[in-house]
């Protein structure tokens, strides 16, 4: 990728940023920590790597994507609304009654979500099932599993993990969000993960660590992925939860937050500073 | 005893304060009392008790099934399980766990399944619990309880600290309206009858019990007496309480914050058929409907379970 490619996936970067920030300050509450630590990853995916086409969602050669950390959602509603797949102006309903926007993502509800999530580790069989239907079809398309490090605390994720790798679903590409943390705390303090890189080699994955904060490394990492013919693969995004602004990587439980007084002047600072930051890149 | 309190309005403390409070008043007298969290601990604020009493105090991760298998097995060894997760993770989400290494085995385990049905509201149709009452009537021998207030639920927790089995207590984590005196006990297996009304039999429990008291007090303005029962306990149910308190009435009627298969309704309505009753009954509640994100008022609304919805059932038959 040219530094013209990565400029332009560090400004669709900020711009969902932006819209995740005004989306939750709108609505004075969310899962804002989780959310951020996925956008990077997010934007390398829309921006470059997944086929899709936002005009056309339900597309048969679509890739899919499976938000398996579903209170995430924010952070995808914000990705798919940048992306073109609905109006910006929806995400303000996010959690109202009647909104096509719920706190966890629904297929049948929101263009452009391939899979019902929020009781976590679930999304892990899904990612395993569309992956093996689409084997049996013979189908091209990958599908991105984006699962959280609090939520491999889930057996099902393992059980899932093993039935990738025993097939060598090599089209299913598991990106694991590791912000080390989760809704108590630490992973480490509440229940320690050890080194998932090597966790999932032992499992049998192709297994790579990148920097989850740089579309650059993820996106490098994502080409390797797919010239891996014989195994599962696996992207451990090494992640800060809160990522982009300081003041809420800081933050003590940042995992959802209620906003005081002081936390939406940071939100408007960021969005201001983000703003500039897409302005002077020209877009 | 109880009795009803005089104030009506929200109670100062949220039920999750309550339940930790409760416990950690238990852990005082008891060391064999454990709390158990599945990384929602900032949720329950059972977190707390990590500070107050910590080797009471067990965080397990986001491992639901491990957690119920963990906890109900440490009463092997005396010790005295209380779970928490939301509902539907308490629920659906670990039945077989809850089934075979709680029940069947005959362990005890004490499960706090909070935001029940539309308690959920920001968290949406992913985490709406409308079968949890349904899931577990079915398992032999469970217990299964939604405790209307912070009283109810502080009696609950003591008394179920005391007996063998696993109960389930499914309970908003948020403020309810207080409903009982202070210092009220009650008694597993029985009813309450909270208001007395000669015409329809009301029954109803959970956060559900403020909205039936209202109803009814505004149907009597209407010259319809309705009599309000809090069926706190659904199993053991009070099945005497309801044979007794259902004769002389035109029409009972049951409502509840949950599916209307398998709930309170579907308890009541086999009480009355297994007793060939012959009165009518109308079953308030989610018709079998799938759960939804919205705010509390709104799924209120949207799922038919207002006072307003109440009367409006009541008046289409007494007319
Ligand atoms: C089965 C299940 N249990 C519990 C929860 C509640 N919950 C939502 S998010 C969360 C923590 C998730 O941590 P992690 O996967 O690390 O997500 P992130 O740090 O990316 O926000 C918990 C416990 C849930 N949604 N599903
Ligand atoms: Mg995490």
């Amino acid at each position: 990728m040219d530094t013209e490619e990565v400029n332009e996936l560090k400004v669709l970067s900020a711009k969902m940023r932006v819209e995740l920030l005004k989306m939750l300050k709108r609505r004075t509450y969310g899962h804002l920590g989780g959310s951020m630590s996925i956008i990077e990853v997010l934007s390398t995916l829309y921006g470059k790597h997944l086929k899709h086409d936002p005009l056309n969602p339900n597309w048969d050669d679509r890739d899919y994507l499976v938000l398996s950390k579903g209170h995430s959602g924010p952070g995808l509603y914000a990705a798919l609304a940048v992306n073109g797949y609905f109006e910006k102006e929806i995400l303000g309903s996010l959690n109202e009654g009647g909104t096509s926007l719920p706190s966890h993502p629904d297929r049948i509800l929101t263009p452009g979500i391939d899979a019902t999530t929020g009781s976590l580790g679930q999304g892990t069989s899904v990612a395993a099932g569309l992956g093996y239907a689409l084997r049996l079809e013979k189908a091209s398309q990958y599908v991105y599993l984006i699962v959280g490090d609090g939520e491999l605390n889930e057996g099902q994720c393992w059980e899932a993990f093993q039935f990738i790798a025993h097939n060598k679903l090599n089209h299913v590409i598991v990106l694991i969000d590791e912000n080390k943390r989760q809704l108590d705390g630490f992973t480490v303090d509440i229940l320690n993960p050890f080194d998932i890189q090597e966790k999932m080699i032992a499992f049998g994955f192709h297994t790579m660590k990148v920097d989850g904060g740089s579309e650059l490394e993820i996106s490098n990492a994502i080409d390797e992925a797919k010239k891996i013919e014989d195994q599962a693969v696996c992207i451990v995004l090494d992640t800060v939860k809160g990522q982009g602004i300081p003041y809420f990587e800081e933050m003590v439980d940042n995992h959802s937050v209620k906003f005081c007084e002081q936390d939406y002047q940071a939100v408007d600072h960021a969005i201001q500073k983000l703003q500039d930051f897409i302005q002077k890149a020209g877009a | 005893m109880w009795e009803l309190s005089k104030d009506t309005g929200l109670a100062e403390k949220e039920m999750r304060v309550t339940f930790r409070e409760t416990l950690e008043c238990l852990m005082g007298e008891n060391k064999k009392v454990l709390a158990f969290e599945a990384d929602l601990g900032g949720a329950s604020h059972f977190a707390k008790i990590k500070a107050t009493y910590p080797d009471n105090f067990v965080q397990m991760g986001i491992s639901e099934a491990n957690m119920v298998g963990v906890a109900a097995t440490t009463s092997m060894r005396g010790f005295v399980p209380f779970i928490h997760t939301f509902s539907p993770f308490a629920s659906r989400r670990v039945a077989d766990q809850v089934y075979l290494t709680g029940a069947y085995a005959q362990n005890t385990l004490n499960i706090f399944g909070s935001d029940p049905g539309i308690c959920a509201a920001a968290n949406g149709g992913t985490h709406t619990t409308f079968e949890d009452i349904a899931l577990y009537r079915a398992i032999p021998e469970v217990q299964v309880f939604a405790p209307a207030d912070n009283v109810q639920l502080e009696w609950l927790i003591k008394e179920v600290t005391n007996r063998k089995g696993v109960h389930y207590i499914r309970a908003n984590r948020k403020a309810v309206s207080r409903i009982y005196q202070e210092g009220s006990t009650f008694e597993i297996g029985k009813g309450n009858v909270i208001r007395q009304g000669t015409d329809v039999l009301l029954l109803t429990m959970g956060v559900l019990v403020r909205e039936a008291l209202d109803a009814a007090e505004e149907l009597e303005k209407e010259g319809i007496s309705v009599e309000v029962i809090d069926m706190f306990t659904i199993k053991p149910l009070d099945k005497e309480l309801i044979l007794r308190e259902m004769r002389g009435k035109k029409l009972v009627v049951t409502f509840e914050n949950h599916n209307i298969i398998n709930g309170l309704g579907s308890a009541v309505a086999e009480v009355m058929a297994d007793a060939g009753s012959g009165i009518p009954l109308k079953r308030m509640g989610v018709m079998d409907r799938f759960g939804q994100v919205g705010s509390f008022d709104f799924l209120k609304e949207e799922y038919g379970l207002t006072k307003a919805h109440v009367k409006h059932v009541v008046y289409e038959f007494m007319k």
